[in-house]
C-alpha cells in the first residue's frame, strides 16, 4: 500500500528487524532518493525505494513550449550529461522532420557527447568512491569535470545547461580555441585515468568492498529493464551507439567493453573502460572533423544568421516566424532512444501538427536502473547498498523529471 | 614545604600539559585540512589569518557559541555524560605519558611526566607508575563507553548503528592491539613506560620496532590504533556515506566538538604509545654515535632536545594519519571484523611466541645491552 498513502511508510516485519529511513536527505542517496531498509542488526531484508521528491512536471511542461524551447528543458532532466538530453530530443524531432544534418555538425554533436559522457562518469566515479570513503578520488574528478565545463562554456556559453544543439544542427559554430582545448584535453585525459586507477583499480580495500557485491545476473537485467553499463558489467553485449547507430556514431571506431561479472566492480572496470573508448572518440571527431556548416538546410526550422537576418527580407521573416509562432511539426509520433551514459536513454515525441508536442514522454535509464536496486541489495550489508546505489550510477532529476 | 613546591610543579605540568595537547589537537585538525587540502589539489583554509592559521580559534568561537541542542527523545543525563566522558577519557591517558627525560629549573628536578616524580631522598632518580601502559590501555577502554553511550541515548537509529559498529571494532581491535605491546614488555620486562624507554636508549637501531625485532608488533600496533581512534580506512562507527555522522548524529555546538577532540586527543596518545614503545620515546635517533657532533646549546635548551625528538615522532605519526586519510577508501563492517580476528589477532599471537622464543634462547636483539 506504500505508493497509495502520501509517503511511503513501512512495517517491520520480523520481532528482530528495524526499519531505516534512508534519505531523501542523506549523503550518499545522490539526490533526494529515499529509500526505507528494513534491516536485521546490518543486513538488509527489505528495501523499498521511494521517488518523487525531486518532480519537477518537465514532461508536461514541454507540451506548453514550441519544439525549439523544449531544448532547454531537456537539460534539467538529467543535468549530469545535458548535451545527451539536448541530442536525444533534437534527434527526435528531426526524425519527425526529415532533417538532413550536415557532417560538421554531426561530428560536433559526437565530440560533445561523449565529452558528457566522459563529464557523466567523472560525476559517477567521484561519488561513488566517495561513497566508499576515499575521498580524494572525488576530487581529482571533479579537477578534470572542471575542465570539460570549460569547454561547454566556450560553445554554449553555461557550464552545465548548455542548450546547444538545436533542431536541425548546432545553435552557434564553436569559438576558435574550443579545437586546441578539445585536443589539450584529448592528450592529457589518459594519464589522469590511470591516476584515478592507481588509487583504486587494485586498491585492496576497493576491491574487497566492491568484488561480488550487488550481483546482477544477464538474465535479471533484461527482466528488470536494465541497460547501460549496469547491463554490459552483467555479459550482455548490448550498446545503442554500435547496435543501432544514431547521429553519425557508425563512422567511429570503438570497442563496447562487456564484462560478465555483473558486480560493482565489473561495473567499476566497465566505466574507467568507456572513459578510454570515449576519449579516443572525442579524438576520431576532432581530427576527422569536416568543413562545412553547422545548421540543416530548412530555413522554416533554422533560425537564419544573423548576418542574413539582418540583410535579406525573406531571413527576417522566417527569424520572427519561428521566434514568435514557432515551427510546425508534421503529426506523428516518434521514439529516439541513445546510449547515454546511463543507459537507454529515449524520447518519444508525439506531433498534432501544431507548434508544439502534444506529449513528450522521456524514458530515462536511470528509473529502470533503480528498479535493479532491491535484487542487488537484499541479503547483504549496509555499507553494500551504499555501493551499489554508485554502481547503478542514478541521476534523481532523471528518475522523478 | 618541599612538598608544597612539588604540589606547585605538578599544577604547572597539568596546565601546560594540557593545554599543549589541547593546542595540538587544534592546530592538527588545522594541518590535517591544509594537508589533505593539498593531496586533494585545493588550499584548504586561506580566509582566517595568514595560511589560515586563526581557523582553529574560528572554529572554537564557532563551536562555544551555536545553539547547543537537545533533540527530543534522548536519554537526557547520559546524552550530556557521553561526551563528557569521551573527552575526559581521551585527556586521562596523558598523565602517564613521559614527554623527556626531566628538567632542573632553579635547583628542583622534575619529571617531564605528569604522573613522574623524582626520588624524593636525593639523587635524582626519576620514578613513574609501574602500570603505567595498562592505565593507558584501560582508560583506552573504557573510553568507547562514551560513544556506545551517544549512540543508545541520541534516541537515533543511525546513531545507535555507529555506536554498535564503534563498541564491536574496539573491543575487537583492542586484542589485538593489546597483545601486539606484549612483545615489547618482554623485551623490556616492564609496563613502566618509562623503563621501556630507557630499554631502548641509543640510536635507531636500539628502538623496538628494528633492534626488539618488534617490526609486525610495530605493524599490528599501526593499524589497530587506526581502527581505535576511528580514523579512515576503519572510520565505520561514522561512515558518514552510510551512517550520517555515526554516533554523533544528534549532537551539536560544544558536544559534538567534545567528540571531535576526543578523537584527536586518541589519535595523539595512540601517537604517544607508538612512539614510547617501538619508536624509542624521547632518544634521538643518532644518539650514541660518535661521528655525528652534538650541538652545543644551553643547559634549558638541551633539555627540550629530548621534548623535540618526541613530538618529531609523533608528528610523523599524526602526518601518517592524514595521509593514509587522503588515499585509502573505508573498509566494510565484516571485512573490518575479518581482518581483526582473523589476520592481526593471530599474527600478534604468532609475534608473541616468535618474541618468547627469541628471549628464551637469549638471542640478543641487536640493541641489547
Amino acid at each position: 500500500m506504500a505508493h497509495l498513502s502520501n509517503t511511503a511508510s513501512a512495517e517491520f516485519t520480523q520481532d528482530r528487524t528495524m526499519i531505516l529511513n534512508m534519505g531523501p536527505q542523506h549523503p550518499s542517496t545522490h539526490g533526494v532518493l529515499r529509500l526505507l531498509l528494513e534491516i536485521d542488526g546490518e543486513r538488509v531484508v527489505r528495501m523499498v525505494p521511494d521517488i518523487g521528491f525531486l518532480h519537477t512536471g518537465i514532461e508536461k511542461t514541454c507540451e506548453a513550449k514550441f519544439y525549439q524551447q523544449v531544448v532547454t528543458l531537456t537539460d534539467r532532466i538529467d543535468y549530469l550529461c545535458p548535451m545527451t538530453n539536448n541530442l536525444c530530443y533534437v534527434l527526435a524531432v528531426e526524425k519527425l522532420l526529415q532533417l538532413e544534418i550536415p557532417e560538421r555538425a554531426v561530428f560536433i554533436r559526437v565530440m560533445l557527447n561523449e565529452l558528457t559522457r566522459i563529464a557523466s562518469h567523472l560525476v559517477w566515479l567521484g561519488t561513488h568512491a566517495l561513497d566508499m570513503g576515499a575521498m580524494s578520488v572525488f576530487l581529482y574528478c571533479f579537477r578534470e569535470r572542471e575542465d570539460i565545463l570549460r569547454i561547454f562554456e566556450m560553445v554554449s556559453g553555461q557550464r552545465m545547461m548548455t542548450s546547444y544543439f538545436r533542431i536541425g544542427g548546432l545553435s552557434l559554430e564553436p569559438p576558435l580555441d574550443f579545437y586546441g582545448k578539445v585536443r589539450d584535453f584529448v592528450k592529457l585525459f589518459p594519464e589522469r585515468i590511470d591516476e584515478y586507477e592507481n588509487l583504486l583499480t587494485s586498491n585492496r580495500i576497493w576491491v574487497d568492498r566492491t568484488k561480488g557485491v550487488a550481483r546482477l545476473s544477464a538474465e535479471d537485467c533484461i527482466s528488470l529493464g536494465v541497460t547501460g553499463p549496469a547491463l554490459r558489467a552483467s555479459g550482455v553485449d548490448w550498446d545503442l551507439r554500435r547496435d543501432m547507430p544514431y547521429c553519425g556514431y557508425d563512422k567511429f571506431q570503438f570497442k563496447v567493453p562487456v564484462s560478465n561479472d555483473g558486480d560493482v566492480y565489473a561495473r567499476y572496470l566497465l566505466r574507467i573502460q568507456e572513459l578510454r573508448e570515449s576519449i579516443s572518440m572525442v579524438k576520431q571527431a576532432l581530427d576527422g572533423l569536416p568543413d562545412g556548416p553547422i545548421k540543416a538546410e530548412a530555413p522554416k526550422v533554422v533560425l537564419p544568421d544573423r548576418e542574413k537576418m539582418k540583410t535579406q527580407m525573406e531571413a527576417l521573416i522566417y527569424h520572427f516566424k519561428i521566434v514568435t509562432e514557432g515551427f510546425s511539426v508534421p503529426a506523428g509520433e516518434v521514439y529516439q532512444a541513445i546510449e547515454s551514459p546511463r543507459g537507454e536513454m529515449g524520447y518519444y515525441v508525439v506531433s498534432d501538427g501544431t507548434p508544439k508536442p502534444y506529449r513528450v514522454h522521456m524514458r530515462s535509464p536511470s528509473y529502470a536502473n533503480l528498479q535493479a536496486l532491491e535484487k542487488m541489495c537484499v541479503g547483504r550489508l549496509l555499507a553494500d547498498v551504499v555501493a551499489a546505489i554508485g554502481s547503478i550510477d542514478i541521476v534523481l532529476g532523471e528518475i522523478d523529471r | 614545604m618541599d612538598t608544597l613546591i612539588s604540589l606547585a610543579f605538578l599544577l604547572i605540568k597539568i596546565l601546560v600539559i594540557t593545554h599543549v595537547l589541547l593546542g595540538a589537537v587544534a592546530y592538527t585538525v588545522w594541518l590535517e585540512r591544509k594537508l589533505i587540502g593539498r593531496m586533494q589539489n585545493r588550499w584548504g583554509p586561506t580566509r582566517v589569518g595568514p595560511f589560515g592559521l586563526l581557523q582553529p580559534i574560528a572554529d572554537g568561537i564557532k563551536f562555544i557559541v551555536k545553539e547547543d541542542l537537545l533533540p527530543p527523545g534522548v536519554n537526557k543525563p547520559l546524552f550530556l555524560l557521553a561526551p563528557l566522558l569521551a573527552v575526559a577519557l581521551g585527556l586521562t591517558s596523558l598523565a602517564v605519558i613521559p614527554f623527556g627525560e626531566s628538567i632542573t629549573i632553579a635547583g628542583h628536578t622534575e619529571a617531564l611526566q605528569i604522573s613522574g616524580i623524582t626520588n624524593p631522598h636525593g639523587g635524582g632518580a626519576i620514578f613513574d607508575p609501574n602500570v603505567g601502559l595498562l592505565i593507558i590501555l584501560g582508560v583506552t577502554s573504557i573510553g568507547v563507553y562514551g560513544i556506545a553511550l551517544a549512540g543508545w541515548s541520541s534516541n537515533s537509529k543511525y546513531s545507535l548503528l555507529g555506536s554498535l559498529r564503534a563498541s564491536a571494532q574496539m573491543i575487537s581491535y583492542e586484542l589485538a592491539l593489546g597483545l601486539s605491546l606484549v612483545g615489547v614488555i618482554i623485551m623490556s620486562g616492564s609496563l613502566s613506560l618509562r623503563e621501556i624507554v630507557n630499554a631502548q636508549s641509543g640510536n635507531i637501531l636500539h628502538w623496538n620496532f628494528i633492534g626488539g625485532w618488534q617490526f609486525v608488533a610495530f605493524f599490528i600496533y599501526l593499524i589497530s590504533a587506526f581502527a581505535e581512534t576511528n580514523r579512515i580506512p576503519f572510520d565505520l562507527p561514522e561512515a558518514e556515506t552510510e551512517l550520517v555522522a555515526g554516533y554523533h548524529t544528534e549532537y551539536s555546538a560544544m558536544k559534538f566538538a567534545m567528540f571531535f577532540m576526543a578523537e584527536y586527543a586518541n589519535m595523539f596518545t595512540a601517537a604517544c604509545v607508538a612512539t614510547l614503545l617501538f619508536l624509542g620515546g624521547w632518544h634521538s635517533p643518532f644518539e650514541g654515535i660518535s661521528w655525528i657532533p652534538s650541538l652545543p646549546l644551553p643547559a634549558l635548551l638541551a633539555a627540550f632536545v629530548p621534548v623535540f625528538w618526541f613530538a618529531l615522532k609523533i608528528f610523523f605519526f599524526i602526518f601518517f594519519y592524514i595521509w593514509v586519510r587522503g588515499t585509502l577508501p573505508r573498509f566494510r563492517y565484516d571485512q573490518l571484523m575479518a581482518f581483526g580476528w582473523k589476520f592481526l589477532l593471530p599474527l600478534a599471537i604468532a609475534n608473541i611466541i616468535v618474541t618468547s622464543v627469541l628471549v628464551a634462547m637469549n638471542l640478543a636483539p641487536l640493541g641489547s645491552k
